[in-house]
């Protein structure tokens, strides 16, 4: 067992009323995260949209690993670690977005993948390899139209 | 029983054993969500028209689990603050909070997919919702390991054992608080 | 196997040891030397089952429609049931296990002087997960529509739809046995990191580790970092089989090449997982019958983390001709071929390492050299390969094929057999027979060579891998290249047969073999300083090893032996 005594708070009753303030402060930007989004659809505002919601789950997120995991007083190495697996995504990410994100190619394209009554086009014509693939599923689609 | 080996005790590191063994577990973790939520994110980018289908989210419901987890997670933290000072009764009944949290946030889950369902938004309605409820899914059943291990950990804490398992139970539960604080944008607020 | 009843160490639990019964001590321990062994047999039955499919579509291939004995006719889809359930079980259930598994579990406490793993139920809890999938895999093979038929890779739409796959049971059980083992992996591979990290004997530092234990831990990390897209990828590809999602499915959004990627992101730094445990237990046996230092150790160290970095940027030269994006195709060809420099450079330190050393011929030995040898042919080979523009001449021909098998097989049996020669008398206390140990080597060294060699002709000529019957194929039906692949099964069927000497010689001298001392090959590591085999918590409680050198201090100038144990003060 260790105790983290080089946290800012000094004695374990300050580490409680600690806790509780993070907690109290991750719960007011929870609703930053709730309504900053909604003000910004309202007006339009697309950073906002962005900066609320994905900059406060960022800043949530190292509050809670920061103060509930103590990442802030683990040794270096576990900093290392943690990273390795956020390289990891980011490469993931930077490599196959050029696959993964195209919508087309010279004799195919993706459908939207809508198979709800909501749907409100077509889609697209198929070709090349994915041309016949729509098997079972493809029936929910058209029951619906 | 207790089987602690001698290999146990040691710490060349100079950390306890069992938090080193948390983390890389979590390194695992993350890589595991990480290849779900990226291509998640690969395909919404792709797809700007699934936003049509993530409209149908109910984000109070989201932001109420929200909140509840990270109660969850302030239980948790405050167990291992009462573990560090050798309260073990008090770290127990703190963790039995926790599971009451995450508890609540899986029964409030089944009412959530209940009700989507019914609606004809089922795993198959669209990509969106294939995703939906995978990566929801996935994060589900580490709350679910989660709360078993934490069963295990607050029997063994009242009786004033192993208390240094307190703290490592909860830096997994704030990983998983930590993976849904990024699911609550990703599902319920992008629209 | 003696036991002492470390009770005072160990607490209440394991004070029953003296008297355990047959089953708590073999099925139901958490002793990491019993755990070892689990994994190794066990690996070794799957060889056993590996081997016989590679034996039966070798036959369909050489003599199309032939009744192959001890199986019977092969029809397409016991072929395709066969080769891809080869590669999965050669590469899942053998290489793994094994190597990682196996040598893993019995070398990393003993090399770092403790008295078991960190977790020692976590560990048996892994091997436990393991044989269930195992289990379930072979059980596939069984179930109605036989087992999976879609390649080890599982591309979909093949594996994702029942329609193409026709093995609607047989797919989803492969992709659960597939993740229950690297569920089993990732206990497996926390316990080794963390036992290496955190459990050394007193006096061990980092550049005091055994090689081997290096190289199993940074392909332990290897194999956690890069294993979970698979896992999520797999539990993508189980709900597109059983659920009707569409991940993988364009006509509903979804991307076939996903898979493809989420695959090899994890498919190709596995390759490494695999490769580094059989070189490090290559750098202990060289060291050892060389008598000499290991050359340059921190720079094979720095050399094996390289090789680990470089290796999560690599995974697309599996995919030039699958459609992906030109450029990325580009940049993976340059890193591919970047690859080849850490390795190399890892070859030519171990043969810097014999260079002047007083080397003995013993059987784990030419074991070693063959594994440089054989897995040298393999690296060069794959150069053409990494490279896009000559990879789509190349791509899915048997030349791939042979590039392969000549990377794999000297990690996953070459170097297995080195290790299993080479630590025998610490397992189990005796000496394995020299002669036989010969006999077997030239036996299966050479038609090895004889079955993979002709595969490079073929594969140039243009043979495509995934094919039943060539005599379909009036191109590739020509007299030759049929004569060419008998010769490949001919040896394939001589390699088999002189395997078992091999298991003869094992459980003969499992049993009767020659007595073995603490110490036969007068080595430096911990694990030659306890008795042959190790008791259970491998050193007396207060009597543990503390280190006070490297593992390689061999001929060390002003002593009167030519080693110099890492236990041994000064």
């Amino acid at each position: 067992m260790t105790s983290h005594s080089q946290t800012s708070h000094s004695g374990h009753d300050g580490h409680e009323r600690h806790y509780v303030i993070i907690w109290a402060q991750l719960v007011v930007l929870l609703l930053v995260s709730v309504f900053g989004p909604m003000v910004a659809t309202h007006y339009g505002w697309h950073w906002l949209l962005l900066a609320t919601a994905f900059g406060v789950a960022v800043v949530k997120a190292y509050m809670v690993a920061k103060n509930f995991m103590h990442l802030d007083v683990e040794k270096p190495i576990i900093h290392y670690i943690m990273a390795i697996g956020v390289a990891l995504m980011v490469l993931m990410y930077g490599a196959l977005a050029a696959d993964v994100q195209k919508e087309s190619g010279q004799n195919w394209k993706k459908s939207a993948g809508f198979h709800h009554s909501f749907t409100t086009s077509k889609p697209a014509e198929h070709g090349g390899h994915a041309k016949g693939a729509a098997g079972t599923e493809g029936t929910t689609e058209h029951e619906q139209h | 029983m207790s089987t602690k080996t001698i290999a146990t005790q040691r710490a060349s590191m100079g950390m306890p054993t069992g938090r080193l063994a948390v983390w890389w577990l979590l390194m695992s973790e993350i890589v595991i969500f990480g290849g779900v939520l990226v291509s998640y994110i690969m395909h919404r980018l792709a797809h700007p028209e699934w936003a049509e289908q993530a409209a149908y989210t109910n984000t109070w419901l989201g932001a109420t689990n929200t909140l509840v987890l990270l109660t969850s997670s302030l239980c948790a933290v405050l167990a291992h603050a009462a573990a560090e000072k050798g309260n073990g009764p008090k770290a127990s009944r703190l963790l039995w909070l926790t599971i009451l949290g995450g508890l609540t946030f899986l029964i409030i889950k089944s009412f959530e997919w209940t009700h989507e369902i019914q609606e004809g938004f089922t795993i198959q309605a669209g990509g969106f919702w294939s995703y939906y409820y995978t990566a929801a899914g996935v994060h589900a059943f580490h709350v679910i390991a989660g709360m078993c291990v934490m069963v295990w950990v607050a029997m063994s804490a009242a009786k004033n054992q192993d208390l240094h398992r307190v703290e490592n139970v909860g830096i997994y539960w704030h990983f998983v608080d930590l993976v849904w604080i990024f699911l609550f944008p990703l599902l319920y607020i992008a629209k | 196997m003696t036991h002492h009843a470390h009770a005072e160490s160990h607490g209440a639990g394991h004070a029953a040891h003296a008297e355990q019964n047959w089953f708590l001590k073999y099925f139901w321990s958490t002793d990491h030397k019993i755990i070892a062994m689990q994994y190794m047999f066990t690996g070794m039955l799957m060889a056993m089952i590996g081997g016989f499919m590679a034996y039966v579509f070798r036959m369909q291939i050489a003599y199309p429609g032939m009744n192959v004995p001890f199986f019977g006719h092969v029809s397409p889809d016991a072929y395709n049931s066969l080769i891809t359930n080869h590669g999965s079980i050669m590469i899942f259930w053998v290489a793994m296990p094994v190597l990682i598994a196996g040598f893993g579990n019995y070398l990393i406490p003993l090399m770092c002087g403790c008295d078991d793993m960190v977790f020692p139920r976590l560990n048996r809890l892994s091997y436990q997960i393991f044989l269930l999938s195992a289990i379930i895999l072979i059980w596939s093979l069984f179930v109605p529509g036989g087992g999976f038929g879609g390649a080890w890779t599982a591309y979909p739409p093949l594996s994702s739809t029942a329609k193409y796959n026709l093995t609607p049971m047989g797919s989803s059980m492969w992709v659960l046995a597939v993740a229950l083992e690297f569920a089993a992996f990732l206990m497996g591979g926390i316990n080794f990191i963390v036992t290496a990290m955190n459990a050394r004997a007193p006096g061990m530092k980092a550049y005091d580790v055994p090689m081997v234990v290096w190289m199993i831990v940074v392909a332990s990390l290897l194999f956690m970092a890069s294993v979970g897209p698979l896992i999520a990828g797999a539990v993508m590809l189980l709900m597109d089989q059983n659920l009707g999602t569409g991940f993988y499915n364009p006509d509903r959004g979804g991307d076939p090449i996903l898979w493809q990627h989420l695959f090899w992101f994890f498919g190709h730094p596995e390759v490494y997982v695999v490769l580094l445990p059989a070189m490090g237990i290559v750098a202990e046996i060289m060291t050892v019958f060389a008598r000499k230092k290991m050359f340059a150790y921190k720079t094979v160290i720095y050399t094996v983390i390289a090789t680990g970095v470089l290796s999560f940027f690599v995974w697309a030269h599996h995919q030039f001709v699958a459609g992906i994006d030109p450029r990325m195709a580009n940049v993976f060809t340059v890193t591919t071929v970047l690859i080849s420099i850490p390795i190399a450079e890892m070859c030519f330190l171990y043969i810097a390492t014999l260079y002047g050393g007083s080397i003995k011929f013993t059987t784990p030995m030419l074991w070693a050299l063959a594994f440089m040898a054989e897995f040298l042919v393999g690296g060069v080979t794959g150069i053409y390969l990494g490279a896009s523009g000559a990879d789509i001449f190349f791509h899915d021909t048997y030349f791939v094929v042979a590039h392969f098998h000549y990377t794999f097989y000297p990690i996953a049996i070459i170097g297995t057999i080195a290790g299993l020669t080479f630590w025998f008398p610490k397992m189990f206390g005796r000496y394995m027979n020299e002669t036989w140990g010969k006999i077997h080597f030239w036996g299966t060294i050479i038609p090895f060579n004889f079955i993979f060699i002709p595969m490079f002709w073929l594969g140039m000529s243009g043979e495509h891998r995934r094919i039943y019957d060539y005599t379909n194929f009036p191109d590739l039906a020509v007299p030759w290249m049929q004569q060419l692949r008998i010769v490949s099964t001919v040896s394939l069927v001589i390699m088999l047969l002189f395997q078992f000497p091999f298991l003869w010689n094992f459980i003969y001298s499992m049993f009767k073999g020659k007595k073995a001392p603490a110490n036969p090959w007068n080595a430096n590591t911990l694990e030659w300083t306890t008795p042959s085999p190790p008791p259970h918590g491998n050193w007396p409680a207060d009597d543990m090893p503390t280190v006070y050198r490297g593992p390689y201090e061999y001929a060390s100038p002003g002593r009167d032996t030519d080693y110099w144990p890492q236990n041994e003060r000064a």
